[in-house]
């Protein structure tokens, strides 16, 4: 049976109905109208659904919203604009990193939360914390690039 | 660059606000009637110049695209190539692609054929702006064109900057109405034709440099819509139901086992199986909870462990062969005979987002899809195929979508789409789970490949014969024009064109004596099959290059001779030569017979290897460096090497990221991915079940060597890296272990057993 749930994303409160079970994902996107987070396999092995949950990459996609109440959520819209630019997506930007960009979010939110704990991390470093996470057209060699760029920034 | 993705977006909305209205909910189609009939456009006719070009008062330019851009930065080219004709700023240019209201049929992507064909349409169509424009401001100013010149869309008179006249104040908001010959043909070999003479490429001042992208900040700050966020109002969420054996009817479906989800419907037509519901998870959840009756039917599908017997003993349904020489005379004179033959498994697309489309189809029969096929043009008709409607009822949008990297899913959930909003007569967004981007796209095709080779007592080669044995790449079409080439289509009982086809090997080779050859089979089952298949990425490249590449580096080996120089040997064009010893010399190969370059260091020894070969008119070559753990298996690519000419060169740093893409996605192809399938169906369902390449395999290395001919024409390279990297991996196993494996992809499993 549906139930109320009050969101807090992107600074934001939202109170939405839904299934306790439904997935994050999907408050996000149909009841919020937020499309960054994507749907990508809906097993939390792909990664294109991260958003982040109290500042910890959270794949949305088997996170029910029951849990996320209550906790501070960020998607790729949060994390930086255009005009303010998250590190990791200025880096993107001037690595020319995507090619289709579905995966984005994946990266993008997992390297960014783990830039927030880990300062000059190595190239080894970088590919441990990705580990993992999926990207079909190849990107991955202009990843470790990009993170590092941002690392730079960011140290 | 920044400035031009919001002009680019900008232009998309006052233009007709196709895409924000879509985006933002509501009726595209309607506006795009009034946008096209309310303001004097001409018709969407090849033949006029207003079909391809088109410049706003204020002076910005809109280039009409009829491919899309998957991410690789065509879309960028094309604006490159039109400013580069026009002499306007590129910061000026945006591009709209792949609507089919707006844009002319030029074939979608396919087969790298965006700058190759579409660019040089757009070259032509630039060039003819540029003179009609020049043409007119001569009027108005009263000076011979000829003593007229271009700067930034201004027109003044050498000598005179006084006189002067924009671009934007000749046309005044208005069009060109002017004509522009063409070869008539739609699709890829769109050609056109005007007294205009294009630019020199010695005057070149935009295209050979590297402006950055326009579509990654929309992707990177989540601002630009992809397909699967398209929304229309009142639409509901479908989500398709697959049989669990191949080939399998719905015999029965148990209304009451989704009757507490709310708003779900079961939606059927014969065997086109699926769910409706309001809400998105409902959808989901209907699907799952559904209780269908199956029919009986035997199993499908040899055991996977046989499938390459199969193909060997399976009757050939077509052939062709190229021959040169007596290659019978060659072998009867052979001192030693080399013959060996290659595998490669079937292949999944296996896009990062399973397919998505959104379809409104009006009681009337006018239809609008949102789609993220590569071939919007032929979406819309196999979508008015399957619903019965003139093709001129349908309208299809496309909206970037997942790579899709050739005939994917996206075409199939487009029909799938279509077919629900017809059905339950109201816009229907489909979006498929993962087991179906998997499990139920178009595969690449499984193959054998036999190569035999005669040489004489000092390794030089008499003979040689190469034959290809697989399905073929075109059982289901790559275009998706007809209503069997899509699921849903052969679901509601039509038949594909089940065309069958194979290449053959594409170098330039100077062997005296050879023979090159392909013979089909038919599928494993037709019609709605989940091992059915068609074009992913270079259709059948990787496959025939991994086996005819290692193979010549088999008869090079037998030959007693350094692969390079075997190659060099019988390549006599500048072109492939030059490629094959950039290739070399950037990776600092040191000559010698395969396994000369070996090291061992413990359980570790390394290797190196090299592979060469043309992809309609682009050449390349690569060396792959490997380190081969003997007691695991384990394979590292700590470098890859590539040398790539593609002719002319538009973007170069575009080009890099392209042929980087392509390195590690054809890294994944060559060791990773092959389609598991018992006797009934598709097991690989997942990443788990698929597993691809991990960024700690990426090699931390790409060196790229562009050869740039600017003064030929560019040939393509969405492609062509992928073709000889599996090979060029191969080869280098070899040095390093001894032994040949034979079979992709290839695992630590294989590997291991040929390090024993």
């Amino acid at each position: 049976m549906a139930e109320k749930f009050t969101l807090r994303v992107n600074g934001s409160n939202h109170t939405i109905e839904a299934d306790p079970d439904m997935p994050l994902l999907y408050a996000l996107r149909d009841d919020l109208g937020l499309s960054n987070p994507h749907f990508g396999c809906g097993l939390s092995q792909c990664g294109a659904c991260t958003v982040h949950v109290d500042g910890v990459a959270t794949r949305s996609c088997v996170t029910p919203v029951s849990r996320a109440a209550g906790h501070d959520v960020v998607t790729l819209q949060g994390l930086g604009t255009p005009e303010k630019p998250h590190p990791v997506q200025a880096a993107y930007v001037e690595e020319q990193v995507v090619q289709c960009g579905y995966c984005l979010n994946g990266w993008v939110m997992t390297a960014a939360a783990f830039l927030n704990k880990n300062k000059k991390p190595t190239d080894d470093q970088i590919r441990e914390a990705l580990t993992g996470l999926k990207c079909r057209c190849g990107t991955h060699t202009a990843i470790v690039r990009a993170v590092k760029r941002a690392a730079e920034k960011m140290a | 660059m920044n400035a031009n993705t919001d002009l680019s977006r900008r232009d998309v909305l006052q233009s007709t606000g196709a895409l924000f209205v879509a985006f933002s909910m509501g009726d595209a189609s309607a506006a795009m009637a009034a946008a096209v009939t309310t303001d004097g456009k001409p018709p969407l006719l090849p033949t006029e110049l207003d079909s391809w070009i088109s410049i706003s008062r204020d002076g910005l330019v809109t280039v009409y695209f009829g491919k899309i851009d998957g991410g690789q930065g065509t879309d960028l080219a094309m604006a490159m190539i039109v400013a580069e004709e026009m002499d306007v700023p590129l910061k000026n240019v945006s591009v709209v692609q792949g609507d089919t209201a707006r844009t002319v049929n030029q074939g979608g992507a396919s087969g790298s054929t965006g700058v190759r064909f579409a660019g040089a349409a757009l070259r032509q169509a630039g060039a003819e702006a540029r003179r009609v424009l020049v043409n007119r401001a001569a009027e108005k100013l009263g000076v011979p064109a000829e003593r007229l010149t271009v700067t930034d869309g201004v027109v003044s008179v050498a000598g005179d900057a006084s006189k002067k006249i924009s671009y934007a104040e000749i046309l005044n908001g208005g069009y060109f109405h002017s004509e522009i010959g063409w070869n008539k043909q739609y699709g890829n070999p769109l050609a056109l034709t005007s007294p205009a003479k294009p630019k020199s490429y010695k005057d070149y001042k935009v295209v050979g440099t590297s402006p950055p992208r326009l579509d990654v900040p929309g992707k990177v700050f989540g601002t630009s819509p992809w397909v699967q966020d398209i929304r229309v109002e009142g639409m509901l969420h479908g989500r398709m139901i697959r049989p669990p054996i191949a080939g399998a009817s719905v015999v029965a479906v148990d209304e009451s086992s989704i009757a507490k989800i709310p708003g779900a419907k079961i939606v059927r037509k014969g065997d086109f199986l699926g769910v409706v519901a309001p809400r998105e998870w409902d959808a989901i959840k209907a699907s799952q909870a559904l209780k269908v009756t199956w029919s009986q039917v035997p199993d499908p599908f040899p055991d996977q462990a046989q499938l390459y017997d199969y193909i060997r003993k399976a009757p050939v349904s077509k052939s062709d062969e190229q021959k040169k020489g007596d290659i019978n005379a060659g072998f009867a004179k052979a001192a030693k005979i080399v013959e060996v033959e290659y595998e490669w498994p079937f292949q999944s697309h296996a896009s990062m987002g399973p397919g998505c489309a959104v379809a409104d189809v009006k009681p009337d029969g006018t239809t609008t899809v949102w789609t993220g096929t590569q071939k919007p043009h032929f979406a819309a008709q196999g979508v008015a195929d399957c619903l019965g409607v003139p093709v001129e009822k349908v309208h299809a949008i496309w909206v970037t979508g997942p790579g899709s990297y050739g005939r994917n899913d996206a075409g199939d959930v487009t029909a799938d789409a279509a077919v629900m909003s017809q059905l339950v007569g109201k816009p229907v967004r489909v979006q498929y789970m993962r087991y179906e981007g998997h499990g139920w796209d178009p595969k690449a095709p499984a193959s054998v490949h036999k190569g035999r080779a005669a040489l004489d007592e000092h390794g030089n080669v008499l003979a040689i014969d190469f034959v290809s044995k697989g399905f073929s790449r075109l059982e289901t079409n790559s275009t998706e024009a007809e209503a069997g080439d899509t699921l849903a289509g052969m679901l509601l009982g039509h038949k594909g064109a089940r065309t069958q086809a194979f290449n053959l090997p594409d170098n330039a080779y100077t062997f005296e004596n050879k023979r090159m050859a392909w013979e089909t089979i038919a599928a494993l089952l037709p019609g709605p099959s989940p091992l059915r298949t068609s074009h992913m990425r270079d259709p059948l490249g990787p496959q025939i290059t991994f086996a005819n590449e290692s193979f010549i580096d088999e008869v090079a080996f037998a030959a007693n001779a350094d692969p390079v120089e075997f190659r060099l040997k019988y390549l006599s064009e500048p072109r492939d030569r030059a490629v094959v010893q950039a290739a070399a010399e950037k990776a600092g190969w040191k000559p010698g017979k395969a396994g000369t370059r070996r090291t061992r260091r413990g359980d570790i020894v390394t290797g190196r290897g090299v592979a060469y070969t043309q992809r309609t008119n682009t050449i390349v070559a690569i060396v792959a460096d490997v380190e081969v753990n003997t007691k695991t298996g384990e394979l590292r690519v700590p470098r890859v090497t590539v040398a790539h000419d593609c002719g002319c060169i538009v973007n170069p740093d575009a080009l890099r990221r392209v042929v980087e893409g392509n390195v590690v996605q054809g890294l994944s192809r060559s060791v990773h991915e092959e389609v598991q399938f018992d006797r009934r169906t598709v097991k690989s369902v997942d990443w788990l079940t698929y597993p691809i390449v991990d960024i700690k395999e990426a090699p931390p290395v790409i060196d790229i060597v562009l050869v740039n001919h600017p003064e030929a024409m560019s040939t393509g390279a969405g492609e062509a890296t992928m073709r000889p990297l599996a090979a060029a991996i191969n080869n280098a196993i070899f040095e390093a272990t001894g032994t040949r494996i034979r079979r992709a992809p290839l695992t630590p499993e294989r590997i291991r057993a040929s390090t024993v």
